[in-house]
């Protein structure tokens, strides 16, 4: 097998790729209308991006290039784009909004998924969290490296610098998406890319399209680089509470050292992302200061869609997934 | 002669140094870090510590939070 099976699909959108994905001529869709965070929009997205990245078993990789299938997803970026930029407020203040990001909110009831699971989440919520962010972490890095030749001199130094260490600096075992499919075997979930996509909401696909979409568009690249920070910048205490999470409930060493490593490893990177990415790329392209803080803003604001869903879920006693996980072996 | 090992100071955190280092403790134990960069911890509230892990940073207490 040569990538994940393709997805089914849930409505129009997704269905009319899917279709081109088994090589049947692209239908007509009307974009205009869709829901941009929801689940058909989502999902047809995530099947075009999938195509810059492992593809998917039976698909011809050169639909990679198919200038229809192309052209649809221009269209539903430009929908989804729109909802972004209605939806974020716009801002050129890049100092001021790292400085919000590096204070560390305290308190016994704060929400937000980390601290659930840190205090009380079950293992099976764990799991779900897990899953969810499999999309992502089964391919860590990748999205952000389609940024490293759209910049130049010594920010594309500090960008190669964090990324390097995300991919193991050199020791495949130490890669940050083999440790997280080490911890998704030790919790009894199937490691395998692509797995459980047909279990995730639209929340859960919109934050790694967002990835996709800005790093496969030289005009955003101040916006992947602002996405990326976000993600140097806020996972360290996030993850020192999953693993005090994990630890209470009693997970093994194998689960527990992906959050683990990241406590470490995003602490270093917010500084070099600070001072060796986002200092040097802004004094070369000032200009990128607005999608700098776009891709952090939008980034926060897919990230809290997401929180919502899961905690809603979980407060509502149901899962948070679409589909059932299979027990824990 | 090689170059000097250069040692970043940051104003609000840790002190950053490039290559794989070795920290060896007051109490005899030595700590290995193979990362490009380390941060070093000098406000020693990092429960990792030697390594920093971001236990610096002002907290407030709130409502609200993303995470």
């Amino acid at each position: 097998m040569s990538g994940p099976p393709l997805p089914a699909p849930r409505g129009p959108l997704s269905e009319a790729v899917v279709q081109a994905l088994r090589g049947k001529p692209l239908p007509v869709v009307d974009v205009d209308g869709a829901d941009p965070y929801g689940d058909d929009l989502q999902l047809a997205l995530h099947c075009c991006y999938e195509l810059h990245y492992r593809g998917f078993d039976g698909v011809d990789a050169d639909l990679e290039w198919d200038p229809d299938l192309l052209r649809l997803r221009v269209e539903l970026e430009r929908v989804l784009l729109a909802a972004l930029r209605a939806d974020v407020e716009p801002s050129a203040a890049v100092d001021a909004e790292i400085e919000a990001l590096l204070v560390e909110p305290v308190g016994p009831d704060l929400r937000g998924l980390s601290h659930h699971l840190k205090r009380e989440g079950t293992l099976e919520q764990l799991r779900e969290y897990v899953t969810h962010r499999s999309v992502y972490h089964l391919k860590e890095a990748d999205p952000q490296a389609w940024a490293i030749p759209r910049i130049g001199g010594a920010a594309k130094a500090g960008l190669v610098t964090v990324e390097h260490d995300e991919y193991g600096s050199g020791r495949p075992e130490r890669m940050h998406s083999t440790l997280f499919a080490e911890m998704m075997t030790e919790l009894g979930l199937d490691a395998a890319y692509g797995a459980h996509v047909d279990r995730v909401p639209g929340e859960t696909l919109a934050e790694v399209n967002l990835m996709s979409l800005c790093g496969l568009r030289r005009s955003l690249r101040g916006a992947s680089v602002g996405q990326f920070a976000l993600v140097e910048l806020t996972s360290s205490p996030g993850s020192e509470r999953l693993v005090r999470g994990m630890r209470r409930l009693g997970c093994g060493p194998a689960a527990i050292r992906f959050y683990d490593e990241h406590v470490e490893a995003d602490a270093v990177h917010e500084q070099v992302v600070r001072r060796d990415v986002l200092a040097p790329l802004l004094a070369a392209e000032p200009d990128l200061a607005a999608d700098v803080v776009f891709g952090i803003r939008a980034a926060l604001f897919l990230g809290d869609r997401l929180q919502e869903r899961l905690l809603g879920a979980w407060e509502r006693g149901e899962s948070s997934l679409l589909q059932p996980l299979p027990a824990a072996a | 002669m090689p170059d000097p090992t250069r040692i970043v100071l940051t104003d609000d955190g840790p002190a950053l140094v490039r290559g794989p280092v070795e920290l060896d403790l007051p109490d005899g134990t030595r700590v290995r870090s193979d990362r490009a960069v380390t941060a070093v911890c000098l406000c020693r509230r990092s429960k990792r510590y030697p390594i920093c892990d971001t236990a610096h940073r002002r907290k407030v207490r709130h409502e609200e939070d993303h995470g």
